[in-house]
């Protein structure tokens, strides 16, 4: 038995049932453990977790704003660092916390070189709010602001490559992973965590609620993401992939047709020039990570 | 009621919050199944099911919100989702 169930993050938060953000939260602070202090942004993760008076975390926690999820965290960091203390700093983040919205701190931060760990869920829109587009929502996902219709496939842009930014930053180690694979998650983060310097992990995290499937299947989607290639989980060290997680790929389609935000491109007649358009950026994340396994015939 | 530069919370306090409440179909682990891997125990969102007497998983369903994962997941099937009766 694994015995993974982790204390450190309570029950009674407030999350959707079947929710990725919860689950990715619970195995984030199994890896890091107690001695962490973590800074949150604003979103559904934060809401969930913190109805004041009430707070799942077990851990030191302190609720930023949006735009400044990474200075404080960079402060915490450098006050632990003069007075020779030892605790890790997570800053944790939406997709809309860091891509959009925190991005300039986030940018400041990494810049600056602090000793922390960024780690965004990214379930690829603003999901608190009212699942409004943010800059990691996919290419034709059909969101509040970016709704499918007679004149519109969706949101006309691809998802903003958040990790090599860091990356170019000069981060040391920075990272992708998925909920989907719990085990490689937490070693990424325990990673992130021994490697000094800004370290980013970005966490897929599918929504039921937002993306439009039930519950009991967040896992399965998420599985999905990665056999298709539509998100790839790897590792860059220093700025150059040292480790892709590899698959036998399956066809986007698989993915789309689960979820209601995709809806649009099976009906009420199917668009195969949009669903070969997505099928193009899942071969070339294939091509540019190198994940396809050849199966010998 | 006063309030500083911050407001803080005792952790863990969500406790308080049975969302067991919200569950309209409960989750019914048959231990005949059950391999005692471990899986449903790691994938549930809200970390409410914890290792029993001899490996076997117990749900707490005072917190358990029936979203289903664990039973999606359980590689023996050793999880049936039974329509709650209120
Ligand atoms: C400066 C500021 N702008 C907007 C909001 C409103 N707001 C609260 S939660 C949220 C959505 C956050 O999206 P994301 O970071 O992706 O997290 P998610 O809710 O999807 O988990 C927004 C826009 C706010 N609280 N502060
Ligand atoms: S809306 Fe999505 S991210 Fe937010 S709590 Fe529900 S499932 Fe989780
Ligand atoms: S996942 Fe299934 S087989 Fe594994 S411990 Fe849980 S109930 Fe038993
Ligand atoms: S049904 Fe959901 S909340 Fe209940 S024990 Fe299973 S995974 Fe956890
Ligand atoms: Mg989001």
């Amino acid at each position: 038995m694994t015995g993974d169930s982790c204390s450190l993050f309570e029950v009674g938060h407030r999350a959707c049932g079947g929710c990725a953000a919860a689950l990715a939260a619970r195995t984030i602070l199994n890896a890091a453990g107690k001695d962490t202090i973590i800074v949150s942004a604003t979103g559904c993760m934060e809401v969930f977790s913190t109805p004041y008076p009430e707070t799942a975390w077990k851990v030191p926690w302190i609720h930023s704003l949006f735009e400044n999820n990474a200075a404080v965290a960079s402060g915490i960091s450098a006050a632990l660092k003069k007075q020779g203390r030892k605790e890790k700093v997570i800053a944790l983040g939406g997709d809309g916390a860091t891509f959009d919205i925190g991005m300039l701190c986030l940018s400041g931060a990494f810049e600056r070189g602090h000793d922390f760990v960024y780690i965004c869920y990214d379930n690829e829109a603003y999901m608190n709010t009212g699942i409004q587009r943010s800059g990691a929502t996919p290419y034709d996902a059909s969101t509040t602001t970016s709704p499918a219709g007679k004149c519109s496939m969706g949101n006309r842009r691809p998802k903003k490559d958040l990790p090599a930014i860091l990356a170019a930053h000069g981060a040391p180690y920075v990272a992708t992973a998925s909920i989907a694979y719990l085990p490689d998650l937490k070693k990424k983060v325990q990673k992130a965590l021994e490697t000094e310097g800004p370290c980013y992990v970005q966490v897929h995290a599918p929504c039921c609620t937002g993306w439009g499937f039930e519950g009991e299947k967040t896992i399965a989607i998420a599985k999905l993401a990665i056999e298709t290639g539509l998100f790839v989980s790897y590792e860059m060290e220093n700025g150059t992939v040292t480790r892709v997680k590899k698959v036998v790929r399956r066809p986007v389609e698989e993915y789309l047709r689960e979820q209601r935000r995709f809806r649009h491109l099976f009906r009420p007649v199917r668009n195969d020039a949009e669903i070969a358009k997505i099928q193009a950026i899942a071969d070339k994340n294939a091509e540019k990570f190198g994940i396809d396994i050849k199966i010998k015939k | 009621m006063a309030l500083g530069l911050g407001c803080s919370a005792r952790p863990g306090s969500s406790r308080a919050n049975r969302t067991g409440s919200w569950r309209t179909f409960r989750p019914v682990f048959v231990h005949d199944k059950c391999s005692r891997c471990g899986l449903c125990i790691q994938v549930c969102p809200e970390g409410c099911i914890s290792e029993g007497e001899g490996g076997l998983p117990v749900p707490d369903y005072d917190y358990c919100k029936g979203c289903g994962l664990c039973a999606e997941e359980c590689p023996s099937e050793a999880i049936e989702m039974k329509k709650e009766e209120k």
